[in-house]
């Protein structure tokens, strides 16, 4: 029989031990684990704009595609900021919406024209779900779009992620002939063949079709005294 | 007398769990994650080697360290032992595999409640020395890749035409009207998958049918 003195000293010295392992090792793959998470991120605007990335080139396409990223503040107005840094997840949590801080990533494509990057944050059904959603040099016309999510249902709701879903957002428009903003709607049920700012949701996931939904609206609303003024000129 | 490390009764705690003695198809342990990480090769294969290492090390530390495990707290421990080796694993694969990793998402994490790494800790490392606890571990962690290995083959080959990703059913056939079997996908069909699998070592095997 142990006493219940040599349980407590064991059970401390066991913990302390195992603590000590776990942080050496969680601080020397912190660099790694990081340049992983960076590299998704750039494969992920650049799908947006349709270039298929692998974890290896994402770098250099990166670099070849997006040629100048910006911060705007809640106001529209540039601050300096490097765009790539900024947390969305951050961004959203701030409950002072006054500061919060919006990246805009500009690409220049293959055929010489520019793209306009705007990256999205929402709520699926489980977890949180986002995206980069690129307008053509019209600021009306989508060239692509890019979804994921944490936790969504396989099947259903990470339907989202899926090239069938995404692909239905090419050259969607965000505003109508009038010069109102519509947004691209996710409709359940389906959107009319003819139908520019509607794609269809998704059979069984209902939630997270609308999160996507509100998340395109909301996201691009933000944007939108940037867009109209540079609409303009 | 001392025995060498190889010693036929060594080798059969490596060989009995590929087997007769399998913790999937025989004890039926380890199903929830068989399930769901073997819709392709890649991430199956992942999942065996780290819960291969996992019952391993577990294991041979948990081994190592019986005589001083106090009997009122051992479940605790050994719980900790494996939560940090699967933790471990957890950092490494994020940092080197990041999108195996992802695809596997909290199955890494649920190792931790794998029946057979708890199972093999309490059955047999509590009572054996290190070096045959450590072979018991990877004998059993193989076992458990063996069948994750083979169904995932299985699916990937039928639900989607490829094996670890590379396509492996020729365009032509499907220009002449041959289809991937969707269902393949799905989990419910890695039950089926592993029912059969069962079916077949039993009709093999014999002794390992119920008799009642």
């Amino acid at each position: 029989m142990f006493s219940n003195r040599y349980i407590f000293i064991y059970s401390t010295i066991i913990v302390a031990i195992v603590a000590v392992a776990l942080t050496l090792i969680a601080v020397g793959l912190k660099p790694y684990q990081d340049n992983n998470i960076r590299i998704e991120k750039m494969q992920n605007i650049l799908k947006s704009i349709n270039v298929v990335a692998t974890p290896k080139n994402a770098e250099a396409l990166y670099k070849k595609y997006i040629v100048k990223t910006f911060t705007l503040n809640a106001q529209m107005k540039p601050v300096d900021v490097d765009a790539f840094s900024i947390d969305l997840a951050k961004e959203v949590k701030k409950t002072d919406i006054s500061a919060r801080l919006y990246p805009v990533y500009i690409a220049c494509l293959d055929n010489g024209d520019s793209s306009y990057i705007f990256p999205l944050r929402g709520q699926g059904l489980w977890g949180p779900v986002w995206g980069y959603v690129a307008l053509k040099n019209d600021f009306n016309t989508v060239l692509g779009v890019m979804f994921d999510h944490k936790g969504e249902t396989p099947g259903l709701g990470a339907e989202i992620a899926t090239e069938t879903f995404q692909a239905q957002f090419f050259g969607k428009q965000i505003f109508d002939e009038q010069g109102n903003y519509r947004s691209i709607r996710v409709l359940k049920g389906g959107a009319k063949p003819d139908d520019v700012h509607g794609v269809d949701g998704i059979s069984g996931g209902t939630i997270t079709s609308r999160g996507v939904d509100k998340m395109i609206f909301e996201g691009l609303k933000a944007y939108l005294p940037y867009i109209n003024y540079r609409k303009k000129i | 007398m001392k025995e060498p490390l190889f010693s036929s009764r060594n080798i059969k705690l490596l060989s009995g769990p590929l087997n007769l003695n399998n913790p999937i198809t025989v004890q039926i342990l380890g199903i929830c994650s068989a399930l769901a990480v073997t819709v392709q090769m890649k991430p199956a294969l992942v999942m065996a080697l780290s819960v291969t290492v996992v019952t391993a090390f577990s294991n041979l530390i948990i081994s190592s360290i019986r005589n001083t495990i106090p009997q009122r707290i051992r479940i605790i421990v050994q719980l900790v032992v494996v939560a940090t080796l699967v933790i471990i694993v957890d950092q490494i694969l994020k940092a080197f595999v990041y999108d195996v990793s992802k695809k596997l998402s909290v199955f890494v994490g649920l190792i931790i409640t794998n029946c057979i790494v708890m199972g093999r800790l309490e059955a047999f490392a509590m009572a054996e020395k290190p070096w045959r606890s450590f072979l018991d571990g990877l004998g059993n962690g193989a076992g458990y890749g063996l069948i994750l290995v083979a169904v995932s083959f299985l699916r990937e080959f039928f639900g989607s035409g490829k094996i670890f990703g590379m396509q492996v059913v020729p365009r032509i056939m499907y220009e002449n009207g041959y289809q991937d079997n969707g269902l393949m996908i799905l989990p419910p069909m890695a039950l089926i998958t592993i029912g059969i699998i069962i079916w077949i070592q039993r009709s093999i095997n014999r002794d390992l049918i119920d008799k009642s």
